[in-house]
């Protein structure tokens, strides 16, 4: 019997990230004892990367927005396979959210009244990303974090969960190791929340950590949980590309929003070439208008480089297909033009995006004041994720499971809009602590079988005491990501989809041969070889769900399918675990949307 | 440059030893780079903290040929000479492996520190009304990415170790940020006496050069907090009203 640590707590959150931590505040409140794991320190979690900006229309920049236009954007930035339920209470609840951060400590910038500024971004009608510059994500994260280790919850920093435990079909705890000494830890738990973010390592060019390999997709898949909209991962349009060590590191859609223009290497602004038809009525067809929509002009129209970013994402690549892209693969993003208009274009730059600014200037050694960057699509975000109840944020199928932020499915459809993953994270992270703090509460007993816990301890240490074998862990994910950014990646068809399912078993048949050498002592090359379950189990959702989806919508583009077909907008793809242990695919139909939420698809236009 | 040397500190607890890897690098590596690319190909178990590669998390803090960086901010050449680059952890903090220091320290003081308190919301949505320029010198300090570089340069700390005593820099920024905030009624000038050591600081500003957030953490936080101190605790004049009408702090 392999030596383990037992700890128990009432609500167990898996992901210390905005969704956690914001479960964690909420479960605590309500009395229940809760305990926070984080893969990574605390406060580090991805949730810091995130720049631009959090939606929510508080309309303090323009009094016209409210939640049903925010409802209507939602929708329609996801091609209406949304959760329309959760799209609704997003829209209705995110205010709330961004203005209790405030009272914890937040500081978003203001306008000149003194309420909480917001910005412009793509597919949202309105300004309405309350924002700091462009570290939002981290402003959000300090805040929740400094907050929450005054609520009395027991934080576990650097543990990986590598299992969920149950009692039945109930989740009931999570196995898991310390980084440090690689110790064992059993965690018992009447409610476990899942908030572990995403799976942008499962691809080669990606802005995500090394954390992002998709364990609560993969926990919660393997405990018997849905996975819902698995072929539509976003490819953000704008990651940095030059030089090598940087490609993917995200390069904020702020930057359009304060005006940037994407250029080709003719020095054309391709965006207006072709702008979708969902889109038409409200995009510039001139570049001046654009320029009055960024500055505020209430009667312009947003201008191109602000469309939905799956749209910009396919017009980057498009370019470099067609010969016109930059010298290195992508297409030019320029902010200095804007010294046309503003007197100190070069301090108002530095202001607006300082993070962007260091960013440039340190690592691709570009003063973007002055000259252009160059970007190209990077593996950016899971719209995909376990289903879950809108409500409650319990799983569809497993009770005591809850799910919120990245790791959920439903909210964002075929295509997130840049904003709404922040304000997801607190929406529903609140909703996720509340309602597991209830389960608990409502359900005291159970019990987690010692076989269990066996059979997680030996699956854990078997890479360990294979020790090095010719199966190197690092080489292996290499192989996997090289092969799923070339066939899974933003063009898709029906061969390379096929091939990769094929590779994807062939490589998941190899993981018992991955060895790692060294003891259990903070040792990365077992770590990542821990992680490769996930990071298989993600990918073949990702193609299979893919290959399934004939078609081209929203962040899927099928090469041999280029056109949406609206026989296909009535259902979703749910992924589960078939009683053999094979992956399973299923077409689940979207429910009616209640009448007055259509009313307002439709009024919105 | 085609290749590089790499003196990595390996070792943990009971002691360690430099040991050298030979890197070919692509162009734009970063320190960091160089150290994924040794664990991929030579050293599996080589242990280091690293999250976003983009110099906002503050997680892979190390000491690149002596000086505290980012390792992913920290371009190989512009710290290549004639001899290898040394990376090693931070030395202000007990080593775990490699890399890894214990930094748990710097949590527990956190914790220790009030947290902000609001003021009554000026709105009955439950918002607060606040000018640009009310939130611009805290939010100088709410920039900060916890990497805990001004921890491990400020001399009380790494020289002194005067940890039980001595907050350091990162946790002077962090009463700032509370202390400055407009709608915070806190107050921890006490605190800031007592536990957290303010006076001990001799503003040599070693923290602020360090920084790789650019926070003026001297002049902007530790000053403006140690004016504080000074003016409600050691101010004769108040210390007489105090004598009469009672104790604040």
């Amino acid at each position: 019997m392999s030596a383990y640590q037992e700890i128990e707590h009432d609500v167990l959150v898996i992901g210390a990230g905005g969704a956690g931590l914001r479960a964690a505040v909420e479960a605590a409140s309500a009395g229940v004892d809760v305990g926070l794991v984080c893969k990574s320190l605390l406060g580090k979690a991805h949730t810091v990367m995130a720049e631009g900006g959090m939606a929510a229309s508080l309309a303090n920049v323009d009094e016209r927005d409210g939640w049903t236009t925010h409802f209507a954007d939602t929708m329609r930035g996801g091609q209406y396979l949304s959760n329309w339920r959760m799209a609704e209470l997003h829209a209705k609840e995110s205010p709330e959210r961004a203005r209790e951060l405030e009272k914890w400590g937040a500081l978003f910038d203001r306008t000149p009244d003194g309420k909480i500024l917001q910005r412009n971004f793509g597919g949202h009608k309105y300004p309405r990303l309350a924002h700091v510059g462009d570290r939002t994500g981290l402003e959000m994260i300090r805040t929740l974090q400094d907050h929450g280790i005054h609520q009395g919850m027991d934080v576990h920093m650097e543990v990986t969960i590598t299992r969920l435990l149950k009692d039945g079909d109930r989740c009931v705890g999570a196995f898991g190791y310390d980084r440090e000494q690689g110790r064992f830890r059993v965690f018992k738990a009447k409610a476990v929340v899942l908030a572990t973010g995403g799976l942008g390592r499962a691809y080669l060019v990606t802005s995500n950590s090394w954390e992002g390999t998709g364990d609560g997709h993969s926990l919660g898949y393997h405990a018997g949980a849905e996975m819902r909209d698995m072929e539509f991962i976003q490819f953000h349009p704008t990651g940095m590309v030059w030089p090598p060590s940087v490609r993917g590191i995200l390069v904020t859609e702020g930057v359009r929003g304060e005006g940037g223009i994407l250029k080709n290497n003719k020095g054309e602004r391709f965006m207006f070439d072709d702008i979708p038809s969902l889109y038409v009525n409200q995009t510039a067809d001139n570049a001046e208008e654009g320029w009055r929509y960024v500055t505020g002009d209430r009667d312009a129209r947003r201008p191109p480089e602000l469309l939905t970013r799956d749209h910009v994402a396919r017009k980057i690549v498009k370019e470099v297909q067609e010969g016109r892209g930059s010298p290195h693969g992508g297409a030019f993003l320029d902010i200095a033009w804007i010294k046309e208009h503003i007197k100190d274009s070069e301090g108002h730059i530095k202001k607006k995006l300082p993070s962007m600014y260091h960013q440039f200037k340190e690592l691709a050694g570009i003063d973007i004041t002055k000259e252009q960057m160059e970007v190209g699509p990077t593996t950016h975000y899971a719209m995909g994720g376990i289903a879950v109840d809108a409500d409650t944020q319990m799983t569809t199928t497993v009770p005591g499971l809850f799910a919120a932020g990245e790791v959920a499915g439903g909210l964002h459809g075929a295509n997130r809009l840049g904003g709404n993953s922040l304000s997801d994270l607190v929406v529903f992270g609140q909703r996720a602590g509340e309602y597991a703090a209830k389960f608990a509460k409502e359900n005291p007993s159970y019990s987690v079988s010692e076989a269990q816990i066996e059979e997680a301890a030996t699956e854990a240490l078997a890479p360990l005491e294979r020790g090095v074998t010719d199966r190197n862990p690092f080489q292996l994910q290499l192989e996997l990501q090289t092969m799923m950014q070339d066939k899974v990646g933003i063009a898709r068809e029906d061969k390379g989809l096929t091939d990769a399912i094929g590779l994807i078993r062939e490589i998941s048949g190899q993981i018992a041969d991955v060895g790692a050498g060294g003891n259990r002592w903070y040792n990365p090359g077992w770590h990542t070889a821990l992680d490769m379950k996930h990071l298989l189990t993600v990918s073949e959702a990702i193609a299979l769900s893919a290959r399934e989806r004939k078609e081209s919508r929203g962040a899927h583009s099928r090469l041999d399918h280029p056109d949406k077909d609206e026989g296909w907008s009535t259902f979703n793809h749910v992924v589960r675990k078939g009683p053999d242990g094979e992956m399973i695919i299923e077409r689940q139909e979207i429910p009616q949307m209640r009448q007055e939420l259509q009313d307002i698809i439709e009024e919105e236009g | 440059m085609e290749s590089a040397a790499f003196k990595v500190w390996r070792g943990d607890q009971e002691g360690g030893e430099f040991e050298t890897y030979d890197v070919d690098l692509e162009p734009g590596y970063v320190v960091l780079d160089a150290i994924h690319k040794i664990q991929a190909e030579q050293a599996t178990d080589l242990a280091c903290r690293w999250n976003c590669k983009a110099g906002k998390c503050g997680s892979c803090s190390a000491e690149v040929n002596g000086s505290p960086r980012l390792m992913c901010m920290t371009r190989v050449e512009d710290v290549a000479g004639d001899g290898p680059i040394t990376v090693e952890p931070m030395r202000a903090f007990p080593v775990l492996k490699d890399l890894v220091t214990d930094v748990s320290w710097n949590y527990e003081v956190k914790q220790s520190i009030q947290e902000m308190t609001p003021r009554e919301p000026d709105f009955e949505d439950g918002s607060w009304k606040m000018h640009q320029y009310d939130v611009e010198r805290p939010q100088e300090f709410r920039k900060c990415i916890e990497c805990f570089l001004c921890q491990d340069v400020c001399h009380v700390l790494r020289d002194h170790q005067m940890h039980a005593e001595f907050a350091g820099p990162r946790h002077f920024v962090f009463a700032a940020q509370a202390e400055m905030n407009p709608i915070d009624v806190g107050n921890r000038v006490a605190q800031l006496r007592d536990d957290m050591g303010i006076g001990y600081c001799n503003i040599t500003k070693c923290c602020t050069k360090v920084c790789p957030e650019n926070i003026a953490i001297t002049d902007n936080a530790i000053i403006p907090l140690k004016e504080r101190v000074v003016d409600r605790s050691y101010d004769p004049l108040a210390k007489l009203a105090q004598m009469v009408f009672g104790s604040k702090d």
